[in-house]
């Protein structure tokens, strides 16, 4: 799939990659509660599970929304805010003490 | 401009010029009641024990006079020269979405109207009047806006007006960053648009970033007042710090978004007035963008009294010292730009040279706040409020009066009379500094801000007295230029395409512009298409009359249908009656849809 | 929608309206983020129950988290179609998208109704505000969703939808996705991590 530059005409992906990016999308989602469910990954349930809907996060905006292919201005329209909502996210977190352990310990408010 | 007359056309208008100036006559006529608000305020607190207004009456005051000034003066004048100026600064013949421009503008009348009704409301609440206008300060902390200590409609008005003025914001902020990013002329790369146009941008950034935090804030108050939700309540398990964050995420951005355009306007006047183009165009565009970026990092510096802890403060603290940086280039930028220059003491240049010094003393009085020990004195005192108005009316007020008298012929097609506005601006001036410079010691000797009255102990009352001297001296300039603006509508001197010898596109066009702007779109090869560089003659302006018919898209009533939507599912809270926000949203619904499959070419 | 900019020239080559809806999709961000941190910082600090072990049902949110992640591919999938010209699947797959999306809101009146009867609502505690006004602000965007959708599906019922707007149907996309990929955060942030 490529951008022209100053067009809109591009090779429009086939639905055979969409297909293929669902599939992913149904197994990640399956790998997540998965994790849920099975004690043994519960010391990691946390970092494995950001992970995996980063995952999907990432499949989904790039792919169905097109961004990977699209005109890189896109990505900073979205990443600029993206990535300021991430940081605030952070900041209120830690600002916020007892979120941090994400098991409920009342922190300085 | 159009030259269809009547009321129709002007409910109808998706012509930014016009909308510019709906924009800038209701920002004005809103400037004058904040003002008044001002008056009334420093005439209770003219003299110890005053009795002008009741204590409940000053809260009134103070917070309508805040919210007024920042989101129905400040904001939307700022916003009256986006609409005029930005499309021809860029050479285009509107913004990109005209219909939503004209929704925006009457989203913002209606949520100004909705805020100041509040005024004559109370009898409808079982109240007397002047008594249900929102009270909380105008950043309406919690819990004294939960129902509990606020039991009237006083923030209910406030925090849905707030709300849809909200909308408005965010619907002009994409609106312009589409246009300054996709609609230059040919040849008018991002480092050649003039810098009020690169101001706004970031300021828009800002905007579609910092208003849906407020927005939050504002739903949680919202439920919480409305159904009972916990949001701030600490009994719940919650903290009413969260408000003070989630307000301050917004806040603080918020004053770079007032302050960024009066900055791009005073980039545009001093140059043009010193016959010299801006000294480091480059770094004064970094600068700005960096103050927007970095603007996101300071928010808990108007937290320092909170009691966050000691890594917080000093993150914050350092975080606002950095942001001075920017800043102070900037300002070194526009001193150099004068110097050496040729100038010329026109009143633009008089109120361009009054904001770098006024914004020089409201930047230090701010850095004097980044030091959270230095600021626990100053915090909630009157200093802070000399700091902010220094800013504020030295900076934004005297920024944008800059750009009143710069562009008021282009807008007007009239000259404002020169001797008048010398006379507006000295008064102003020296009205502005006798009110806000006795602040800082009113406040650094212990007077605290939101106060109705002072007890004559302290010993207050001279400074007091000299501040309100000021304000009244305030007012007198602002009849100045008023009587200025209606002796020079019929009479003043007519403008030709370009007073000033001005270096950028709106120049070249006459005054006002044509209803399509351009006969011509032009090609534009400098970042001074109309000055003669050592590298590039003027440009040729555009022929008087264009060369083929320009399609200019007609009017809608759809925005403004649209825009009604809004009013009516406010008042179904401040009534309590579900079926009205049913109504409204029927009403939104209706008019967005006719508005979809409206036949529109722009 | 009617006639748009698309043959006039622009800046950067890119479409007006796309533009602006990813300053938008932006802008939302900074919204979801605000409703999801006040959710992480209350979190474990209600001081009554009913608590989140207590009534979050992790399979039936499954099954509505398959059924947004579908909608998706359906969505893409009426995009591919009404691109190449294909009207009759264009209709079918954005009906089906519209459809799922009925049956996530379904699925969120259900669980709402719920947990109404096991004693969480609003005013009960910062779980109940919390979780209800973050998912209620999902529910809402994917309720104008669909009307957007029926909308789109109508319009090409009526043949006034081809390859030549198509356009809009990619930005009816990006909306439909990004309000998925909120859901993905939440699904993970509120009822996977407890």
């Amino acid at each position: 799939m490529h951008e022209g530059g100053s067009a809109e005409h591009r090779v429009h992906p086939t639905a055979d990659v969409y297909l293929r990016v669902g599939a992913v999308l149904v197994i990640l989602t399956v790998l997540e509660v998965g994790v849920f469910y099975v004690p043994a990954f519960h010391p990691v349930l946390v970092p494995v599970l950001l992970v995996l809907s980063a995952a999907k996060f990432a499949l989904v905006v790039m792919f169905y929304m097109h961004l990977k292919a699209d005109s890189k201005f896109f990505t900073f329209l979205f990443g600029v805010p993206l990535l300021l909502a991430v940081g605030v996210m952070v900041a209120l977190l830690f600002l916020f003490f007892g979120a941090l352990t994400l098991r409920g310990a009342p922190g300085a408010g | 401009m159009s030259d269809a007359k009547g009321l129709t056309s002007w409910l109808t208008t998706t012509d930014h010029k016009r909308i510019g100036l709906l924009y800038f006559w209701t920002a004005f006529g809103f400037f004058l009641i904040g003002g008044l608000e001002a008056l009334v305020i420093r005439a209770q607190l003219a003299q110890p024990n005053g009795h002008v207004v009741s204590a409940e009456t000053f809260n009134q005051l103070f917070t309508m006079h805040g919210t007024t000034m920042i989101f129905l003066a400040l904001m939307p004048l700022s916003s009256a020269f986006f609409n005029y100026i930005i499309p021809l600064q860029i050479g285009a013949r509107d913004v990109a979405f005209p219909r939503l421009n004209a929704f925006s503008y009457w989203v913002f009348l209606f949520g100004g109207l909705l805020l100041n009704a509040s005024w004559f409301a109370g009898p409808l609440f079982h109240a007397g009047m002047l008594n249900v206008a929102p009270d909380g300060g105008w950043f309406g902390y919690a819990n004294l806006t939960e129902r509990q200590f606020s039991p009237g409609p006083n923030i209910d008005f406030w925090q849905l007006g707030l709300q849809i003025l909200g909308v408005s914001s965010l619907a002009a902020g994409f609106n312009f960053i589409v246009t300054i990013l996709n609609l230059r002329a040919p040849g008018m790369t991002m480092m050649r648009l003039p810098v009020f146009t690169w101001m706004t941008l970031v300021t828009q950034f800002i905007i579609i970033t910092a208003f849906p935090v407020i927005t939050v804030a504002l739903v949680f108050l919202m439920f919480d007042r409305l159904f009972g939700a916990h949001f701030y309540l600490a009994s719940a398990g919650a903290t009413p710090i969260l408000w003070q964050h989630l307000f301050w995420l917004f806040g603080h951005p918020e004053v770079y978004i007032l302050i960024l355009p009066a900055m791009g306007v005073v980039s545009e006047v001093l140059p043009t007035f010193a016959r010299k183009p801006l000294f480091g165009y480059t770094v004064v565009v970094y600068s700005g963008v960096l103050i927007g970026l970095m603007g996101w990092g300071v928010w808990s510096h108007h937290m320092f009294a909170v009691g966050l802890g000691p890594i917080a403060d000093s993150a914050f603290a350092a975080t606002s010292m950095l942001i001075a940086i920017p800043t102070g280039v900037k300002i070194f930028n526009w001193i150099a730009t004068l110097w050496g220059g040729d100038i010329r003491g026109t009143t633009a240049l008089h109120f361009a040279v009054g904001f770098v010094a006024m914004f020089i003393i409201g930047g230090l009085s701010g850095v004097s706040h980044a030091s959270p020990p230095a600021d626990l004195q100053q915090t909630d005192t009157y200093y802070v409020v000399a700091h902010f108005h220094y800013v504020l009316f030295g900076g934004t007020v005297l920024g944008l009066f800059a750009g009143i008298y710069y562009w008021w012929p282009k807008m007007t097609g009239r000259l404002l009379n020169e001797p008048l506005g010398k006379w507006h601006f000295w008064l102003q001036f020296i009205g502005m500094n006798l009110t806000f410079f006795p602040m800082h010691f009113i406040g650094l000797l212990g007077m605290p801000r939101r106060v109705y009255t002072y007890a004559p102990e302290l010993g207050l009352a001279d400074l007091n007295l000299v501040s309100t001297i000021g304000a009244f001296l305030i007012a007198v300039s602002i009849l100045v230029f008023l009587v200025n603006v209606w002796r020079t509508r019929r009479h003043g001197q007519p403008a030709p395409n370009d007073p000033w010898h001005g270096a950028t596109l709106e120049w070249s066009i006459s005054s006002p512009p044509p209803v399509y702007n351009f006969s011509v779109i032009p090609t534009v090869t400098s970042r001074l298409p109309r000055w003669k560089t050592e590298h590039h003659e003027p440009m040729r302006d555009p022929p008087a009359t264009p060369p083929a018919p320009i399609h200019v898209p007609g009017g809608s009533w759809w925005p403004l249908v649209a825009a009604c939507g809004l009013p009516v599912m406010a008042l179904s809270v401040l009534t309590h009656t579900l079926w009205l926000v049913f109504l409204g949203a029927a009403i939104l619904l209706f008019g967005i849809y006719r508005w979809a499959f409206e036949p529109f070419e722009v | 929608m009617t006639h748009a900019a698309t043959t006039h020239h622009t800046s950067l080559g890119l479409d007006n309206r796309k533009m602006a809806f990813w300053a938008f999709i932006g802008s939302e961000c900074l919204l979801f983020t605000s409703l999801i941190s006040t959710y992480l910082v209350y979190k474990g600090r209600s001081v009554v129950g009913p608590y989140p072990h207590e009534i979050l049902n992790i399979p039936f949110t499954s099954v509505s988290t398959f059924d947004l992640l579908m909608s998706s591919l359906m969505m893409v999938l009426a995009l591919a179609a009404v691109q190449r010209g294909d009207m009759k699947w264009g209709k079918i797959w954005l009906f089906s998208t519209a459809l799922l999306g009925l049956v996530f809101l379904g699925g969120q009146v259900l669980e709402f109704t719920e947990f109404v009867h096991k004693g969480l609502t609003l005013s009960t505690n910062l779980f109940g505000c919390t979780f209800f006004v973050l998912t209620g602000t999902h529910g809402a965007h994917v309720a104008v969703g669909v009307l957007w959708l029926l909308t789109l599906w109508v319009r090409a019922l009526q043949g006034k939808l081809g390859p030549a707007n198509a356009m809009t149907v990619e930005i009816t996309g990006l909306y439909w996705h990004f309000v998925d990929v909120v859901w993905i955060v939440i699904f993970t942030v509120v009822y996977l991590i407890q």
